[in-house]
């Protein structure tokens, strides 16, 4: 397999089927270190699928995974050192306090009891949790069962992390404090792996997106790049305060599509400043007020919408 | 396998066998069918009639090691699998290896502890007169046999079903038949025919007789031929049990 010296993950040819769906189809692609790559998909895209057969839990019908240079086929277990995994719905043991749960995830990748004891106390104040530490998870909220989850994930401070939807079904403060964290682990050098059918969480998280689509993989680069590429979803919107006939706009030749919600217009283009200054003209000229006024650049939700339905 | 890689594996296996016993030895289905369940059938049998105590001890401290030892196994992966911790577990540096063996060591040592117990009640109670050698006899084929049994329950673990109620059913389905097939109410010396030919097929039946041997000082099967059946059973549990295990790991997941 090619790899650049620096790649942490590199994925070539994956492909699983289950009877007659191919849940990954020929998926390839490389994270630099210490990039926080967003995988993003609808419901059923083959993310989870990809992310079990990227940490070695499943085994792929065709492709190759290697995680820091190493083949997870050939090499699971020191492959998975390097690691921290979040699997998509996936929970500590409730029997236990949240600070055993931390402390047994540790000494599994072979940390000294003494130094876990110290790395599990700093991660759970940081989480918000140190009060609680020694209560068992049974009674815990979900927010806090998950916090607890990924403070397992990260007490090894592994060199890659994959979580599979971190943030899904939480209350903000929680998802706030987890993509805080994500973030720190992230500026501290962790390389991080996840997945997400949350738009904005890929946009603002994320400095590269793989956008997934029925096993396939759609589009690849960073959020930025992605909404240009798609800028025919570029769009300048109009409110006049009394009834307007817009087709002068339409035909100024700098409109390619119009839509009409209420009293509110939005013309798509390919050139917004230009369009928002004819319809200023335009608005001097017929003596019109404003009421809206904007132009929308395209959104990662418009390239999602773009490419999962085309 | 290099000296790192053989104490990463035994971490595994010591790690995965400690959470099993923290989390499920408490587990009511354990406690009851590993523990309360041998316990009523041993008062049961020592108190209803005038059974020759003496002579059957042996036999009922051989299904006590049976119902204890294979009474965890059965309940961990379906377990884990509903309560959704066997996905991550199976995220740790751990392989289908290690998870068995640290499963099957969780058993075994429930088993041990509990007998130690037992034995040595039923050794001061019955007042056996047990040599040195008899000690070093039933020590190692108390390990021997709750090793076995407990890998008979992680194998009863296997099949596919993630309600841990169904796999106890099933689990209890296979230990009732072997208990009474295996000489533990009549000594196998005096058994005949096919009964006879059924009591060697159940592994129990290799503990009994060498409780016997330890504790009466005789015995119907040579000692070292009835560890190694014990053995060869363990093998083939631990190996149908890996089998079975990797096949359905995925499901219900
Ligand atoms: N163990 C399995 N057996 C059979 N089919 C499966 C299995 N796992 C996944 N699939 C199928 O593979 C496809 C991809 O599923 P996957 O769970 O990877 O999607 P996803 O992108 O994670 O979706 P979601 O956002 O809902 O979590 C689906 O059609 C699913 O039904
Ligand atoms: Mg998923």
């Amino acid at each position: 397999m090619k790899r650049d010296r620096d790649d942490v993950i590199a994925v070539a040819g994956l492909t699983k089927r289950f009877g007659a769906i191919t849940a990954v189809d020929d998926v390839s692609f490389s994270v630099p270190e210490g990039e926080l790559f967003g995988f993003l998909g609808p419901n059923g895209a083959g993310k989870t699928t990809t992310i079990r057969m990227l940490t070695g839990i499943l085994t792929p019908d065709v492709g190759e995974v290697s995680i820091d240079g190493i083949d997870i086929q050939k090499h699971p277990i020191a492959a998975k050192m390097q690691m921290g995994i979040i699997p998509e719905m996936s929970n500590v043991y409730i029997e236990l306090t949240a600070k055993q749960n931390v402390v047994l995830a540790g000494r599994f990748y072979g940390m000294h009891r003494k130094d876990v004891e110290e790395r599990t106390d700093k991660l759970l104040q940081q989480f918000e949790l140190s009060d609680r530490k020694d209560d068992r998870v049974e009674g815990f909220s979900k927010g806090m069962k998950q916090r607890v989850l990924i403070a397992s994930a990260l007490v090894h401070i592994p060199k890659v992390l994959f979580l599979d939807e971190p943030t899904s079904g939480l209350d903000v403060h929680s998802q706030r404090l987890i993509r805080a964290i994500i973030r720190e682990m992230n500026d501290a050098g962790t390389t991080v792996f996840l997945t997400t059918h949350n738009i904005e969480e890929a946009n603002t998280l994320c400095d590269r997106v793989g956008i997934i689509n029925r096993g396939a993989l759609a589009a690849i680069d960073t959020p930025e790049r992605l909404k240009q590429a798609f800028n025919e979803t570029q769009s300048v919107e109009v409110a006049f305060d009394k009834p307007t006939d817009v087709g002068e706009i339409e035909r100024s030749g700098l409109v390619n599509r119009t839509e009409r919600t209420g009293d509110t217009w939005r013309f798509y283009t390919d050139d917004p400043d230009a369009l928002a200054k004819w319809i200023f003209s335009f608005a001097e000229r017929r003596k019109l007020s404003f009421t809206t006024l904007s132009i929308e650049g395209a959104s990662l939700e418009d390239v999602f919408v773009t490419v999962t339905e085309g | 396998m290099p000296r790192d890689a053989l104490l990463s594996y035994l971490r595994s296996i010591a790690l995965i066998a400690e959470k099993d016993m923290r989390i499920y030895y408490t587990k009511p289905p354990v406690l009851m069918f590993g523990f309360l369940f041998p316990l009523f059938m041993f008062l049961a049998f020592s108190l209803g009639r005038s059974a020759d105590l003496h002579t059957l001890f042996p036999g009922l401290a051989a299904m006590f090691v049976f119902f204890v030892a294979s009474s965890v196994g059965p309940l961990i992966t379906p377990w884990e699998k509903r309560a959704g911790t066997y996905e991550r577990l199976l995220s740790f540096p751990v392989t289908v290896n290690t998870l068995i063996l640290g499963d099957v060591v969780a058993g075994m040592l429930f088993g041990i502890i509990i007998n130690i117990i037992i034995l040595t009640a039923g050794i001061a109670a019955f007042g056996y007169s047990v040599s040195f050698i008899g000690v070093l006899i039933i020590a190692l084929s108390l390990m021997l046999g709750a090793f076995c049994f407990s890998a008979l329950g992680v194998l009863l673990a296997s099949p596919a079903s993630t309600n841990p109620s169904n796999v106890m059913l099933l689990s209890n389905l296979v230990r009732f038949p072997l208990i009474f097939i295996s000489g533990i109410f009549v000594p196998i010396a005096s058994l005949q025919g096919i009964a006879r030919v059924a009591a060697y097929c159940s592994p129990i039946a290799y503990l009994v007789n060498s409780f016997e041997l330890g504790l009466l000082g005789s015995a119907a099967i040579p000692l070292l031929l009835g560890w190694a059946v014990l053995i060869g059973f363990s093998v083939v549990f631990v190996l149908l049990a890996r089998t079975l295990l990797k096949r359905n790991l995925m499901k219900g997941l």
